[in-house]
């Protein structure tokens, strides 16, 4: 059902753990579905994403796509991180199973996120970045109104 | 890990080799068509006589009333498609539970849209289902009853006798899917006022592809496959000989080793059970303590979710299952665990072990060990888990 990367990278994820203080920690999905995704990023003063780390639960294509996700985002600039996107995260992982692809998804919607709690904590605006969408707390709202 | 340690038996079981051996002549020399007048082919009419007969003897039914066909689905879908059609004078409504297998569900799904009503009766929290509820949704128009004997997946044995009581009382036909039940479970389909049973060849080490419909006699029911005789009349298509030689066998030797091995389940079963409750934290067990099938466990492990569970165990060697959504092809989890009150992200996490008599209590022993360090792997990389943990909980 998965590629070999995904299997590599779901039995041996890289960058799982939490980053204390972390410059950005954005977290997406939620229980319901059974996918949640929390991605920390350490970012310099000038403004390189020197760490990150992931936690995951969900299935075999949501670890995976996390942990390639990490790998990806990690020496990169905010911009660049930002230019990563869900089908990046797939070609990487040598393609997903039809069923999986909103795991990727998500995997873009957590660096989003993580970097939108970078740009709020810091007072800053970085171009091209949108309010992430599918943040936990807000779903929960929604589904509450 | 080299060994293959299958503990799925509720998805399919290993066709025993008597079984096998006992097919093996209606391929090649025997292959003769049971419809055919010769003397050649008549061996294959009596062969799958004294099937039918295996299997009537097992339910304590005439033989007369045991209707093969091509699965437990096939079955399902005859009995409730073929009343509602045969009793559509009478009324239009069928009850049945809300935790059946989708070959009930999405059968009467269907029949919805076609007219029929349907009231899906809701369980308690060990997955039986509420009786009281089951006599207020009687109506003029019922026509059918159908109420699985066994759940497949958390095991849970439904009260078959009230229901089969119920249903005679208010002159209603009741039907049950056994699927599971069967061979594991003893059936006498008088004393539990069974007028329609399901059930299935892979389920009790017997071939795949066969399944068998009992219908009581005098019961109207319209066929549901049409062009030929067989079946007398009531299911066409030439008679899948090896498979209901492979059935009625399976059959005979379940009957005689019933009790041998339900004991021996039993007590695996609850080995098991005791010791996950024992050395996993923040597990719960899904079902009946007791009213459940004898080879059926079900877990629910908080913070983690079941696919990565189910695909780490196979490379160790286990053979599982899950009611998560990523396993059932949905974004919802398994309706069964939900109908049980579960919330979604505790479905999710869930595990089905379900035994064979092969099973040994090493293999046990290893399951459990490595479920504990999978779940303990999985919950470290869990964001739940963290908040769990951030929130003043710890690890007992």
């Amino acid at each position: 059902m998965y590629s070999e990367k995904v299997m590599d990278h779901f039995s041996n994820p890289r960058n799982v753990g939490e980053i204390e203080n972390a410059s950005g920690v954005g977290t997406v999905g939620n229980a319901k579905c059974g996918d949640i995704m929390r991605i920390y990023l350490d970012i310099n003063e000038s403004g390189i994403i020197d760490d990150v780390k992931f936690k995951t639960f969900g299935c075999g294509a949501a670890v995976a796509t996390s942990s390639m996700a990490t790998e990806l985002v990690k020496g990169k600039t905010i911009q660049e991180a930002l230019n990563i996107t869900n089908k990046a995260v797939m070609e990487a992982l040598d393609g997903l199973p039809k069923a999986k692809i909103h795991c990727s998804l998500l995997a873009e919607e957590a660096i989003h996120a993580a970097l939108w709690d970078y740009a709020t904590k810091n007072n800053i605006k970085i171009e091209g970045l949108e309010k992430p969408k599918t943040d936990i707390g807000e779903e929960e709202e929604e589904i509450n109104y | 890990m080299e060994k293959l340690i299958y503990l799925d038996n509720a998805a399919t079981t290993k066709t025993r080799p008597e079984v096998v051996e006992a097919m093996l002549p209606y391929f090649t020399e025997k292959f003769g068509n049971p419809s055919s007048i010769y003397e050649f082919a008549s061996q294959n009419k009596k062969a799958v006589d004294e099937a039918r007969g295996s299997i009537a003897k097992a339910l304590k039914a005439e033989t007369s009333d045991i209707y093969f066909t091509a699965s437990g689905t096939e079955a399902d879908n005859w009995a409730i498609k073929g009343a509602v059609e045969a009793y559509a004078a009478k009324g239009n409504h069928i009850i049945t539970s809300k935790i059946e297998h989708h070959a009930i569900l999405h059968t009467c799904e269907y029949l919805e849209k076609h007219g029929a009503e349907v009231t899906y009766i809701d369980v308690d929290e060990t997955g039986v289902i509420k009786l009281d509820e089951l006599k207020k949704a009687i109506r003029p128009t019922t026509i059918l009853i159908s109420v699985m004997f066994a759940n497949n997946e958390i095991g849970t044995v439904q009260p078959i006798k009230e229901i089969g009581e119920i249903a005679k009382a208010n002159n209603i036909l009741f039907h049950t899917d056994a699927v599971q039940a069967f061979g594991q479970l003893d059936i006498d389909v008088n004393e539990l006022n069974i007028d329609m049973l399901s059930a299935s060849g892979h389920k009790l080490n017997g071939p795949k592809g066969i399944g068998f419909l009992y219908i009581r006699k005098g019961l109207k029911l319209r066929s549901f496959i049409h062009g030929g005789a067989q079946e007398r009349h009531r299911r066409a298509g030439t008679e899948n000989v090896p498979a209901i030689v492979g059935l009625g066998k399976a059959v005979s030797i379940a009957v005689q080793t019933l009790q041998e091995r339900q004991e021996k389940e039993i007590a695996l079963r609850d080995y098991l059970i005791n010791k996950v409750l024992k050395e996993i934290s923040y597990v719960r067990l899904n079902g009946h303590r007791t009213k459940r099938l004898p080879n059926n466990t079900n877990f629910s492990f908080q913070f983690i979710e079941g696919e990565s569970l189910l695909i780490m165990l196979d490379m160790k060697g286990i053979c599982a299952s899950s009611g998560s959504a990523c396993t059932s092809g949905s974004l919802d989890p398994s309706h069964v665990l939900l109908a049980i009150g579960l919330p979604h992200e505790i479905a999710h996490g869930s595990l089905r072990l379900t035994l064979s008599e092969e099973t040994t209590k090493d293999e046990i022993d290893y399951v459990v060990e490595q479920v504990k360090e999978i779940v303990a792997k999985l919950r470290s990389m869990s964001p739940l888990y963290e908040d769990f943990v951030k929130n003043g909980n710890h690890e007992k």
